[in-house]
């Protein structure tokens, strides 16, 4: 089966702009992230962070506040925040989606499941293996790799949107019937069955996004030490650098150009 | 008994006068949120047309529907039921019993075939052949698709008609159904609560009446004269909810000063009822005015979606009962240790293969 020309172990020097170094068939750097999507990562990142601590204090709220109700709006504030950053976080997923479109292959991966590629699975069971401590090296990529992109389909594009939607239905409890939040996402309320459900679900899709932005973290430190490629930094200047020159196993018997490169 | 009168001659039969009937057009209006331009209509509707039959049958039910509805104060219930509504059959309200009172049911439903209005209060078990609810000698399921049959519309008292309630609960043993799951090719307007309000149940059947069409529902199937609204919306405890001020214990501080019920389990915020706004026994009170959170009584499944006093909702399908916080926070305690595991692992394996990559 073809590779997955959004997943590959790095290829030929020349593509997609990459600047190689120096003649030879190793690349060193290639600018995979572009701005929209580096702006996006940033924004969604701090969205989620406000909208899973404004969310659990909806739900679990703070101790009561002394005074007349009239001097008091914490709970209103909490609220406020949680919707505002609702929305912005509504919006960039919009953009991002849109960005799917417009930018590179790189900006599509995330909203991709290859399911029937078994070539992918394939890529994905070694790179848990190589997380599982069973693989000397993992391979390399320029955008993510394959359990990188099942994640990130499964937490945010997924999410994302199970969280949009279950969202917009409870707001639209608020904006009442006829609203246009109660036009487009009333609906999910009855799927759940009622209300309630729809609130737990919701919490509980807090949760699963925490447990990526936990694993996520985790992970992108760690690749950044002991992986063969930049990842943070990637996601703050687009460009992927690679550690070593080292032939893509794909790519033939060659020996690595140099052993133990020093950080490009 | 099967004359067709209309409702106007029916009251002058019962002696009220046409001032009293005036009156009682005026106030069903009100009860009903219309405009005074509509009262002629209502006059004009109940001068002029027959009066329909209404027949209430009882399944799998606590008769806490029955309960609240006579004490309706706006229609007065005997308004309602000597003049109003033509309730031709109700085995816990009528003075006849037995085969007698079997007898006006058919009679009816042959009279005003295809012309009658259906109340349900309870919900028919569909387990053991539906053995779990006789009536007459026979199992609610088939008098209940028998009366359904030739029915105009068919109003579904109550949380047990239409969504099951404490009957179909888990585990639901005699799989108690809600009337809309068995009857499914006439209109259902579904009246929920445990019991409804009675001006709720009295202007449903009120407003079908005089205007002879089913009221404006919501996606399920609720008026949405009643039901358009969270208890919430209308709470008279919101300023506390929006201060952020919450009563955490019965009887603390913030309880005796009237504070929000939220943190104590009150679901306002998920339940869809009048309560806040017509309240009960004659608009004198509701659960939170009385201090106690709403329990959701008019909310699909209510019994499985508790702890009532605490604000999110057990999840039962863990075995154990648990909330959705406790779930990530156990599921986030665990991916955390295996990450500080997988950290220490890898860097033991980065020192044992210093240099290599």
């Amino acid at each position: 089966m073809a590779p997955l020309d959004n997943a590959k172990p790095v290829a030929a020097p020349g593509e997609e702009g990459a600047a190689a170094t120096g003649g030879g068939r190793f690349l060193k750097a290639i600018y995979v992230y572009e701005v929209p999507v580096r702006v996006w990562h940033w924004v969604n990142a701090l969205a989620i962070m406000v909208l899973s601590v404004t969310g659990y204090l909806i739900a679990n709220p703070l101790p009561a506040m002394p005074g007349e109700a009239s001097a008091n709006f914490l709970m209103g504030y909490i609220r406020f925040v949680h919707f505002a950053a609702a929305y912005i976080f509504a919006v960039g997923f919009i953009g991002r989606l849109y960005w799917a479109f417009a930018g590179n292959h790189h900006a599509k991966q995330m909203f991709r499941f290859p399911f029937w590629d078994r070539h992918w699975w394939g890529e994905l069971f070694l790179e848990a293996r190589w997380y599982l401590f069973l693989e000397r090296k993992p391979k390399l990529y320029v955008g993510h790799n394959p359990l990188a992109q099942f994640a990130m389909f499964w937490a945010i594009a997924v999410g994302s949107v199970f969280m949009i939607v279950t969202g917009f239905a409870l707001y639209s409890e608020g904006a009442g019937q006829g609203s246009w939040q109660d036009k487009l996402f009333g609906w999910v309320i009855p799927l759940f069955g009622q209300s309630m459900d729809v609130h737990t679900w919701h919490h509980l899709g807090m949760w699963a996004i925490l447990l990526f932005v936990i694993v996520h973290v985790y992970a992108a430190v760690r690749e950044d030490i002991m992986s063969r490629q930049s990842i943070i930094s990637t996601m703050i200047s687009g460009v992927r650098t690679f550690k070593d020159a080292e032939v893509p196993a794909d790519e033939g018997h060659e020996r690595p150009a140099k052993k133990a490169a020093p950080v490009a | 008994m099967a004359t067709l009168e209309t409702f106007y001659e029916v009251m002058r039969r019962q002696g009220i006068t046409r001032r009293s009937f005036l009156k009682y057009c005026s106030l069903t209006a009100a009860a009903l949120g219309l405009g005074p331009e509509l009262v002629p209509q209502i006059v004009h509707a109940m001068e002029t047309k027959p009066r329909t039959p209404v027949l209430w049958l009882h399944g799998l039910e606590c008769t806490c529907c029955s309960e609240s509805f006579i004490r309706s104060a706006h229609p007065l219930v005997k308004d309602v039921v000597l003049s109003m509504i033509s309730l031709d059959y109700d085995d816990t309200l009528m003075a006849s019993a037995g085969h007698h009172a079997e007898a006006i049911l058919d009679e009816v439903m042959e009279t005003y075939k295809g012309n009658y209005i259906l109340a349900v209060e309870g919900n028919p078990p569909l387990n053991q052949d539906g053995m779990s609810c006789i009536v007459g000698g026979k199992p609610f399921t088939d008098q209940l698709r028998k009366v359904a049959k030739d029915a105009k519309a068919i109003i579904s008292w109550g949380s047990c008609a239409s969504f099951g309630c404490v009957q179909a609960a888990r585990p639901n043993p005699t799989r108690a159904t809600p009337v809309h799951e068995v009857i499914t090719d006439k209109p259902i307007i579904k009246v929920p609560g445990c019991p409804p309000i009675a001006e709720v149940m009295t202007g449903v059947i009120t407003y079908m009446l005089t205007f002879d069409r089913i009221p404006e529902l919501d996606r399920q199937g609720r008026p949405k004269m009643f039901y358009s609204q969270r208890i919430h919306d209308k709470c008279y405890r919101r300023p506390h909810f929006d201060a952020g001020q919450f009563v955490e214990s019965f009887d603390d501080e913030g309880a005796r000063k009237g504070y929000c019920l939220y943190k104590v389990g009150c679901k306002g915020p998920t339940t869809y009822n009048a309560c806040s706004t017509v309240r009960w026994n004659e608009g004198t009170s509701f659960p939170i005015q009385s201090g106690h959170g709403c329990i959701g009584c008019s909310e699909d499944g209510f019994w499985d979606k508790g702890s009532w006093y605490a604000r999110q909702s057990d999840i039962l399908q863990f075995g154990i009962e648990a909330n959705a916080d406790q779930i990530g926070t156990t599921a986030a305690i665990g991916v955390g240790s295996i990450i500080a595991a997988h950290a220490a692992v890898s860097a033991l394996k980065r020192a044992q293969h210093k240099g290599d990559v």
